[in-house]
């Protein structure tokens, strides 16, 4: 079975392959039926050859496909282990959910079939990057991601800001990127190979703690782009340009998970750099901590989320980097069922509106949504954290493993909760703003509820919402044991050992929560929206302006240095020297001759001058006269 | 032996006299009858292709026909790992240049003969074993270039055409020079007035001082083949005027002449030097991957855009060829064939546009992907693998380049690592400017997308990029033990050693001694 494990890949490939070619001929809804069927059976495969890891009858293995770059002794190899296993059936899930409903949400699209096929392409390339065995083969997933992400953010290329959104996107991941590639330099060097395999098994041996950091930085560098962290999160709240389908599985459930992912895939070198996890868990707080300041004035029903998802991202990247690994694959799991939930019920809601994103020309949509409602209340309670859904399980475990770290970390346990306060702030504010109070929306406008292919996959994520807790609960540490295959390399920060500390930190977190949701409740569900006015609300509206910032600190001047190049070094300098020389020569060409000037005489004069000087001086100083 | 080299040579020496005695009053037999005479080359490559060693280091199919003895000259020609695909490069691009040039309607016969004078002198630079003979061919390229640009060519063709033959010639005085004088110290090592034979030339062991001065002598006319910064300023001028298919085998092959000439010359006659030098070098490449990219990023006509980009991948070439690694070589050789696919691709394009609209400025367009999706999506497909997407060929090279060049020059790899982040921005920002949006210009409405004749010269690029990109194993096979060569020539002569990447094992002998 392990050994046919590239047909994972190849499924969903294949029909991206065919979808390309015939996409229009198979059209709505056949081509959305056969994206989702790829992917489906790609969810079917990996059950099956990966049940027997919960036995212990299937054992973590490499399958080489075949030679790939021999120049540096890459191969393509695939690895199958429990946390390939974690990734490739989230992915492979939640994708084939959002395949589902996106057959009803792109209905009428003149480019249906077009779009399916880049779905595909997504859920062949995200596989390839979990399934690599190498840095090469990851880093070919990493950047294929980028490209899936953005076809389909620009997907609807005749808006510009669509255009330029997915423009965006593709150049910060490449900063990210570029720290990967660097990183990859580094490993090569060291290792003088890139197989995950003996990089990972030796590195105690060939590592310096020093070498380690650089290598682990750097591949930090890339997780920030990819799963848009600080201080290269900015590409995320654009990339909602995108058709909202694509905004739940890429931007929210999987793609931008990748970074997480990476960083637990590598955790034997970060295992020899605890600054590096000290560094990563720092970046992961304060971006969970700054995004969500952002998320509470939001009044865009996906930029809420988008910032949410940078947010609760944080909470990932800072359980991986101190090394809770299992609780950062945790919350990337719980994470994937509520937040592509939350999207696809945003979706639900743009799609009754037609098209209306403005949540404040929302509101009262519960009567006439109910199913979407009533999935979006599951969703709100698991992201909030709210006992015993979901995400109070993996959040808290994250905390906890801080909290018991101790040190620095018990400061960024500290921020962590206060994350948490706010979060559970503006769910409820966007909750209530869309579906609760009076409607606000205009009287042209008929709300209604989804089709099935639309609401099914809400119940389904709804359900997986309300028990993936249950993955791993503190007593029962199922997704732990699951994983252990994959992590024998390293050693974990886990939660405090006492059950009777653990339900102390619970029970402060979920105060935290219940009274940011009180608060929220009374402010947001009064017959008129609060003002929000001031200072506060203001800046983090506006994002602090880092857009701004980028732009006037690395694009304009950067544009400035490209156009003095061309106008002045290229323009000016070198060709006035050139043209200057030409002139001259020319000149010399025509006083030479008495005849007529002209290139070709001045080529003769260069040329027959040059052979001359050089040969003199050449047979001289060779020795040969 | 059959001399498949110099029946590759001569095919289209034939096609083009077969051109020009076509009957006046036949114009409509130029086109059909130029693009077969360039089928043949591309037969007789593939057979070459076909039949070449893999594993084997040295020349291949070689041929020698002494004309002097005591002047050392004669009708040599071989083929090696190195030059072998930048040939098969030159049969690729020749026909599909050819076919791109239906739209070409003043004087068809000369210009098709042109195009096939050109091939002859591009596959003879890459097989000749003998430096005059070379360097004939490295001059006779120039001749139809020149009439290319300068007749066929666009607004500014005469400035172009000059600049082009100015530049050239000048680098050409240099490398005459540096070729007659290595010939007669060859002679005097083998007892003759003088000898051009590269395989001659290649135990000289000429003294330092005499090799660095041979380098600069070489040097300088590749370097503005390449070309390396500020040697550059000929190239987008004359890839902006060049009519498309001008355009296609200036970027697509013309340029590596200079690329092919530092590997196969300056690195395996002047190793001392080469290594003596190897750093100024990477650092010119490095120069030119982030000065070409930087100023693409601002260019307002497409094709100067793509024409500044070729000058940044062209530098990643030369990063490899310096570094002196084996990844890094290898990488810089496959990198060529990829720049050749991909930009080459990427003139055909723009080249089919223009012919639809006759304007490059990008502001004229906006929204076309809308008109002409099919060609949008060709488009981007060859600006992602221009900026070298993974799966995709132009991938391989620069990947393998950077690994490589790490190991000895670890910060100008790193920083020519942003030279990838830049390709993204011009690549991209061109593309959203050009197909995306809603459609501005009224005149652009109307456009037609590709038709069957300019979907059947895109293909077999996408084909080969996408095949060179998932599958590099059998070109990098052969490939390699060529620049193994290299690499152990300079080692076996200097005291260059080249870095294995993994980890250094110390052991100290007193332990050694004890197992």
């Amino acid at each position: 079975m392990t050994d046919l494990i590239w047909l994972l890949i190849a499924l969903p490939a294949v029909g991206a392959a065919v979808l390309v070619f015939l996409g229009r001929r198979l059209g709505e809804p056949g081509a959305g039926w056969l994206a989702t069927v790829t992917v489906a059976a790609s969810f079917a495969f990996a059950v099956v050859s990966g049940v027997g890891f919960v036995g212990g009858t299937v054992h973590p293995a490499t399958v080489e496909l075949f030679s790939w770059i021999p120049a540096l002794g890459v191969d393509a190899t695939l690895l199958w282990d429990p946390l390939a296993v974690t990734m490739t059936l989230v992915v492979t899930g939640v994708g084939a959910l959002i395949h589902l409903y996106a057959i009803g949400y792109m209905h009428g699209d003149p480019r249906f079939g077009r779009f399916f096929a880049y779905l595909n392409l997504f859920i062949a390339s995200m596989l390839t990057l979990v399934l690599a065995g190498n840095f090469a083969v990851m880093f070919v997933g990493w950047e294929l991601v980028g490209l899936s992400s953005y076809l389909l953010i620009s997907f609807w290329f005749e808006r510009p800001s669509a255009a330029a959104a997915g423009k965006k996107a593709f150049i910060v991941n490449r900063i990210g990127d570029w720290g990967f590639l660097v990183a990859l330099m580094v490993i090569f060097a060291a290792f003088g190979t890139l197989d995950f395999g003996t990089v990972f098994g030796s590195a105690p041996e060939v590592l310096s703690v020093g070498t380690a950091t650089v290598i682990t930085l750097l591949l930090l560098v890339g997780a920030t782009g990819k799963s848009a962290q600080l201080p290269l999160y900015v590409w995320l709240p654009d990339a909602m340009e995108g058709p909202t389908p694509v905004s739940a599985l890429i931007h929210a459930a999987t793609m931008v998970t990748a970074g997480v992912y990476m960083i637990a895939r590598t955790g034997a070198l970060f295992e020899l750099a605890p600054v590096s996890q000290a560094i990563v868990a720092t970046v992961g707080v304060l971006t969970a901590l700054f995004a969500a300041t952002i998320a509470i004035s939001q009044r865009d029903i996906k930029r809420v989320l988008a910032y949410s998802t940078i947010s609760q991202i944080g909470y990932m990247i800072f359980g991986v980097g101190m090394a809770a690994y299992t609780a950062g694959m945790f919350h990337l799991v719980t994470h994937a069922f509520f937040k592509a939930l939350l999207f696809l019920g945003a979706g639900s809601v743009i799609h009754a509106l037609g098209g209306e994103q403005d949540m404040r020309k929302m509101g009262g949509l519960r009567t006439v949504m109910p199913v979407t409602f009533w999935t979006m209340v599951i969703a709100w309670l698991a992201i909030s954290g709210v006992f015993p859904l979901a995400g109070f399980w993996s959040k808290d475990e994250i905390l906890g493993a801080a909290f018991a770290k101790g040190g620095l970390y018990t400061g960024l346990w500290a921020i962590g909760l206060f994350t948490a306060f706010l979060t559970a702030f503006y769910m409820t504010r966007w909750l209530a703003m869309t579906f609760l109070g009076e409607p606000r929306w205009s009287d042209d406008v008929h709300p209604h509820e989804s089709p099935w292919v639309m609401t099914g996959p809400l119940v389904i994520l709804a359900f997986a919402s309300t028990f993936a807790g249950a993955l791993n609960t503190p007593w029962r540490l199922a997704l732990e044991r699951f994983l252990e295959p994959s992590f024998e390399l390293v050693t974990q920060s886990l939660p405090p050992e006492s059950i009777g500390v653990v339900a102390a930190l619970a029970g402060l977190s979920l105060v935290l929560v219940v009274l940011g949701i009180v608060v929220a409740w009374r402010r947001y569900t009064t017959a008129e929206l609060p003002a929000e006015a001031g200072r506060f609300w203001y800046v983090t509206l506006h994002g602090y302006w880092v857009d701004d910032l980028y732009g006037r600190v690395f694009v304009l001047p950067g544009k400035a240095l490209s156009a003095w190049f061309a106008a002045v070094l290229d323009g000016t300098v070198i060709d006035g020297i050139v043209n200057g020389l030409g002139r001259t020569v020319r000149g010399f060409g025509a006083a030479m001759s008495t005849l007529q000037s002209g290139w070709v005489r001045s080529y003769a004069a260069v040329f027959g001058g040059g052979v001359l000087v050089l040969l003199v001086w050449t047979l001289v100083h060779g020795g040969v006269i | 032996m059959f001399p498949a080299l110099s029946v590759l040579i001569l095919l289209p020496v034939l096609g083009a006299v077969a051109v020009a005695a076509l009957p006046k009053r036949r114009p409509e037999l130029v086109f059909p009858m130029a693009l077969a005479a360039s089928a043949l080359p591309l037969g007789m490559a593939l057979w070459v292709l076909w039949n070449f060693e893999a594993g084997e280091a040295g020349f291949q199919m070689i041929e020698a026909a002494v004309w002097s003895e005591t002047l050392g000259i004669g009708w040599k020609l071989g083929i090696d790992g190195i030059s072998l695909f930048l040939v098969v490069l030159t049969a690729v691009l020749f026909p599909l240049a050819i076919a791109a040039s239906r739209s070409i309607a003043d004087r068809t016969k000369a210009y098709m003969v042109s195009m096939l004078v050109l091939e002859a002198g591009l596959l003879g630079v890459f097989v000749s074993l003998d430096l005059l003979v070379f360097f004939a061919f490295f001059e006779i390229v120039l001749v139809p270039m020149y009439l290319l640009i300068g007749i066929w060519g666009s607004g500014n063709r005469a400035y172009a055409a000059l600049k082009f033959v100015l530049y050239t010639a000048f680098g050409s005085a240099f490398l005459l020079a540096g070729i007659i004088a290595l010939a007669l110290i060859t002679g005097d090592q083998v007892g003759a007035t003088a000898s051009f034979d590269f395989r001659d030339m290649l135990d000289l062991g000429l003294s330092s001082s005499t090799q660095l001065w041979l380098f600069a002598a070489f040097g300088i006319a590749f370097a503005i083949k390449v070309p390396l910064f500020p040697l550059h300023t000929w190239l987008p001028d004359a890839h902006t005027e060049a009519p498309t298919a001008g355009s296609v085998v200036l970027a697509g092959v013309l340029l590596k002449m200079g690329t092919y000439g530092f590997l196969r010359f300056n690195l395996t006659l002047f190793p001392q030097a080469s290594v003596d030098l190897a750093e100024v070098m990477a650092v010119l490449g490095v120069i030119g991957i982030i000065y070409g990219a930087a100023v693409a990023i601002v260019q307002p006509d497409v094709k100067r855009l793509v024409a500044y980009s070729s000058i940044s991948h062209l530098g990643f070439i030369l990063l490899g060829t310096f570094a002196l690694t084996r990844q890094g070589i290898q990488g810089g050789v496959f990198q060529m064939v990829s720049h050749g696919l991909t930009t080459g691709a990427l003139f055909l394009l723009i080249g089919m546009l223009y012919d639809r609209r006759h304007t490059r400025r990008i502001d004229a367009y906006g929204g076309i992907a809308s008109v002409m999706p099919v060609y949008a999506g060709v488009f981007l497909f060859m600006a992602f693998a221009s900026a070298g997407l993974p799966s995709l060929s132009g991938f391989v090279g620069e990947f393998t380049i950077l690994l490589g060049s790490y190991p000895t020059v670890p910060g100008l790899a790193i920083v020519a690592g942003f030279g990838v982040i830049l390709a993204a921005i011009y690549l991209l920002w061109a593309y959203e400017r050009i197909f995306t949006g809603p459609v501005v210009h009224p005149e652009n409405e109307g456009l037609k997308d590709l038709v069957a004749r300019e979907v059947a010269i895109v293909a077999p690029l996408i084909v080969l990029i996408v095949a060179l990109g998932v599958y590099p194993k059998p070109m990098l096979d052969r490939i390699g033990p060529s620049v193994d060569a290299v690499i152990e020539r300079i080692e076996a002569t200097t005291d260059y050693v080249a870095p294995i990447p993994g980890p250094t094992l110390v052991v100290r002998a007193d332990e050694a001694g004890e197992d």
